[in-house]
């Protein structure tokens, strides 16, 4: 009675073994490093390193140790200084192929790491760093289409002049015709050449009316690819950023998460993410007068007109000479001649040659630079709820902003490169010439949520988190010991046990701990003894109505574990609801609660069990000290 | 052999008390509930939140009228934790947006510390809200569900009331104090009903048992007994996790700190709630040996105990 087979020891022992294996990494810290990743597809190799080390040295920066794995370069440092002079240096030196974030590399020895040893990674809330919750204004990407295939329509029917009119309506495209005959011919085309839209069913009396609509999976297929797009897009940014472990993931059918962790200047990134910016080359009617058209209200033909961002008004031609899709590079710099911000402009050939063709043909007359921001906001009423339309759709505020940034005289004939000036702030510049390179969003996005942690709170939450987890254990150490002694000793075992295990799965799963999750290990710590008290308080009733003691021990066990598994599965229950609810922060605390309630079981009953059969089993006892 | 003192507390005898001041206590949640009601933190309403810290005390009302000439006139400022923090609260504005962070942030000048920034839409706000009450819905069916399974309808009516009981009240203390309801509030009073229940089932479970191995006696002296028999287990268990929960409390942080509390409130009357509402109610509803005899596979291993 109450012995366990020399296997069954054997297993256990190497469960925990394995156990504090792999919890191991999570005691050795960070290094403060600085990390290099290609920004494209190339891969990063060792002649990179080579260049790293070398560009290190020469310019004296002290550095731990720099490697290449994973398809990165991490080069560590011993203190903060250094860390970022080098990050300045290699971010100039490496140019813009090269993706460089500083980052904290675990310092984890080379041989637990080459047995797939890693430590937690930590939540944004405890490293500090930002979560965007991203949407994509998918009424907007629809307007656009509308647009596209309103275009193609007009085009598709003017062949034979199919059509009396043709116009936009809501989402709709309504068209008119003279002959029944005519709008047969056109249902045809219709049907073979844009295969995307649908002539809906209407009430309407008028059978020379139809009206057409985007088929639901021309929809769809609309919205998925705007989303696809602008994830690309924020990758660009992001790398242009330099973010370490960037996490930009598709939510649902219209929303996009990044996380950024680490970042220092959230400011920023926020300015950057969210910028629908592009840029439009406009040349400047010279014939009228601005002035007029605001007074009389009328712009001239071919002309509109615009505002500089002070404010002073300027007609400009309505053909765009070029935009900022035909943009492939743009980096910012100063002006030498009269130290003024500005962003030097690569064009595509298409871009290059028209140009090439508007300069030639238009020299020393003024060309402007249009900046066009789109911006859109959710509106709320007086209890800040979301305001809906009709259809249901939350009303949204979209504003287009465009400002002349400048316009200038052309003095030369140019084509594929150039410089734009007339931008307030080298800060300005710098976002510019960053939005132009990583190409614009496709519709516009709004932040829904941002939860931003500074660096010193994370830090303040680490200490805290850890600080409470100690405490409240080495409470619950104390109590135990106290209240059932011999027995409270094994229990105390098993609890730190349980502690290393949780740690280790933790580390193995590579789950993300937040500041919630250092909650859920308190309250587990907390719980995870109910089962030792349970089986304790049993054995101790045993004793009371049976004098054999290892006959005691062994139905205390027995009776208790039920108890203990109903008990666990219930609590386990509400963790995994709180678990699939669960938002991030949420998430966290589940994940740890339900891994702690399983290994709570594994430590409390077998664990236990395996060290009181060893100091008790079959032995003759006269009391027991519990 | 040292001889075992089961303590002999007349808990059952006793419970008309008990009702009353739960119902009294429930009254008065629901009361505060319904005219206070809870004070939502920005995860549910929507709107932005800002945490700063400053080399040096700060003094609220010249950072207040700092917002005021800048048009924030809504923003509540006050101090987090200690002088040299403070919190800024902006209620949803008419058109919501990120935007309005960068702006204050740029107001409060360049030497502060950004220790936290958020900033929920209005629609984020509204669907936390409903998935949260349907998360605790949703909770509270899964247990009901496996405890008439796993025990009897009579057993599984018994927890979800102690259940609602314990939620109610919790909600009602955070009701009556204003103190703010966010997201880890609610992942906290998900947690009372895990911990309150395994409370409930533990109970249960003796009275189950010992409804089986013993003959002819009066429901109500046999849940008396089995909460006596588990009383000193209740007792232990509530007390560990109340330690590691002060931990929590008073070391964990501002930001855990009404977790904490829910947590707190919640073991509490969790604990009070197994003893008297579950079983109570159980008692109420009319238990007896009849509804738990076990299937005849069970029934033969009852035979085959000593």
């Amino acid at each position: 009675m109450n012995h366990y087979s020399g296997l069954r020891n054997a297993l256990i022992a190497f469960f925990l073994l394995l156990s504090t294996l792999y919890a191991l990494p999570n005691i050795f810290g960070s290094d403060l490093a600085v990390q290099v990743s290609s920004a494209g597809d190339a891969a990063i190799e060792q002649s990179d390193l080579t260049k790293i080390t070398d560009t290190l040295k020469q310019k004296n920066i002290q550095y731990k140790s720099a490697a290449l794995s994973n398809r990165r370069i991490l080069v560590r440092f011993g203190d903060n200084a250094s860390q970022l002079s080098a990050k300045d240096l290699l971010k100039t030196e490496l140019g813009r192929n090269y993706v460089v974030a500083l980052n904290l590399a675990p310092s984890v020895p080379q041989w637990l790491d080459s047995l797939g040893g890693r430590a937690m990674s930590l939540g944004l809330d405890l490293r500090g760093g930002v979560h965007f919750l991203l949407e994509v204004d998918m009424q907007a990407v629809l307007a656009m289409s509308i647009d596209k295939y309103y275009n193609e329509l007009r085009t598709l029917l003017r062949e034979g002049r199919l059509y009396k009119s043709i116009k936009k309506e809501g989402d709709n495209i309504a068209i008119r015709f003279k002959t029944l005959e005519l709008k047969e011919k056109a249902l045809a085309r219709i049907k073979s050449d844009v295969s995307d839209l649908i002539v809906l069913e209407t009430d309407n009396q008028d059978e020379l009316l139809i009206q057409v609509g985007i088929s639901d999976d021309a929809q769809k297929i609309a919205k998925s690819s705007a989303l696809k797009q602008n994830i690309t897009t924020l990758r660009n940014r992001v790398n242009e950023l330099g973010v370490a472990e960037p996490i930009i993931q598709q939510q649902g059918l219209e929303r996009i998460v990044v996380q950024l962790p680490g970042v220092q200047d959230t400011a920023r990134a926020k300015e950057i993410l969210g910028a629908v910016a592009t840029l439009e080359f406009r040349l400047v009617d010279e014939k009228n007068d601005p002035q007029t058209a605001i007074q009389s209200g009328r712009t001239p033909i071919g002309s509109k007109l615009y505002y500089f961002k002070d404010g002073r008004p300027l007609l400009l031609k309505t053909r765009v000479i070029t935009t900022g899709e035909n943009i492939t590079g743009a980096s910012s710099g100063i002006d030498q001649e009269n130290n003024i911000p500005m962003v030097n402009i690569t064009l595509d050939s298409a871009g290059g040659r028209a140009m090439l063709d508007t300069t030639k043909k238009y020299l020393h007359h003024r060309m402007a630079v249009v900046f066009i921001e789109n911006q859109v906001e959710t509106i709320t009423d007086e209890d800040g709820r979301v305001v809906l339309d009709k259809k249901g759709n939350p009303l949204k505020k979209r504003t287009t902003t465009k400002d002349i940034i400048n316009a200038a005289t052309i003095q030369g004939t140019f084509s594929s490169r150039f410089q734009i000036t007339g931008i307030d702030s080298a800060r300005e510049a710098r976002n510019l010439a960053l939005l132009l390179r990583a190409g614009s969003l496709s519709a516009p996005i709004e932040i829904i949520e941002e939860r931003t942690i500074g660096p010193s709170l994370g830090a303040d939450n680490i200490q805290k988190g850890v600080l409470s987890v100690i405490v409240g254990f080495v409470l619950v150490l104390i109590f135990m010991a106290v209240r059932y002694r011999v027995f409270g000793l094994v229990a105390n075992v098993a609890l730190t046990l349980n502690l290393v295990m949780i740690v280790a799965i933790l580390s193995l799963l590579q789950a993300t701990l937040t500041l919630p999750g250092i909650a859920g290990i308190v309250l587990t710590v907390g719980m995870a003894v109910d089962a030792n008290v349970l089986i304790f308080e049993r054995i101790k009733e045993e004793l009371g109505s049976q004098s054999n003691i290892q006959k005691a021990i062994s139905s205390g066990y027995d009776k208790a574990v039920l108890t203990i598994a109903d008990a666990n599965i219930t609590t386990l229950i509400a963790a995994l609801v709180l678990f699939s609810f669960g938002t991030g922060p949420i998430k966290g605390f589940a994940i740890t609660l339900s891994i702690g309630i399983v290994t709570s079981m594994f430590t409390a009953i077998i664990v236990s069990r395996a060290i009181i059969n060893k100091i008790y089993g079959g032995k003759k006892l006269e009391e027991l000290s519990i | 052999m040292k001889a075992l003192n089961i303590p002999t507390i007349d808990f059952v005898g006793k419970r008309t008390y008990a009702i009353i001041v739960s119902l009294a206590l429930i009254a008065v949640s629901i009361f505060s509930l319904s005219t206070h009601g809870l004070k939502f933190g920005i995860d549910f309403t929507g709107g932005t939140l800002i945490e700063v810290g400053y080399e040096q005390d700060v003094n609220l009302s010249k950072v207040r009228n700092t917002l005021s000439e800048a048009k924030f006139k809504s923003a509540n400022v006050q101090y987090f934790g200690s002088t040299k923090e403070i919190l800024i609260r902006l209620e949803p504005q008419a058109v919501s947006s990120a935007k309005l962070s960068s702006k204050i942030i740029h107001l409060l000048g360049d030497d502060v510390d950004i220790r936290r920034v958020e900033f929920v839409g209005p629609k984020v706000g509204e669907e936390l809200t409903n998935d949260g009450g349907l998360a605790m819905l949703y909770a509270l069916i899964g247990i009901l569900i496996y405890v008439a399974i796993r025990f009897e309808y009579r057993f599984a009516l018994g927890s979800i009331s102690a259940l609602i009981h314990d939620v109610i009240i919790t909600l009602g203390v955070f009701s009556l104090l204003q103190i703010e309801f966010d997201l880890t509030v609610l992942a906290a009073i998900l947690a009372v009903i895990g911990y309150s229940l395994n409370d409930t089932i533990v109970v249960f479970d003796r009275i189950r048992e010992n409804f089986l191995s013993t003959r002819h006696v009066d429901p109500a002296k046999i849940i008396n007994g089995a909460l006596n028999q588990t009383l000193s287990r209740t007792i232990m268990t509530s007390l560990t996790t109340l330690l590691v929960l002060m931990a929590l409390f008073f070391l964990g942080g501002e930001i855990i700190h009404s977790f904490a509390l829910a947590l707190l409130i919640g073991v509490v009357i969790g604990t009070y709630s197994s003893i008297y509402v579950a079983s109570s109610m159980i008692l109420a509803l009319g238990i007896s040996k009849e509804d738990l005899l076990p299937s005849e596979k069970e029934e033969k291993e009852m035979d085959a105990r000593p």
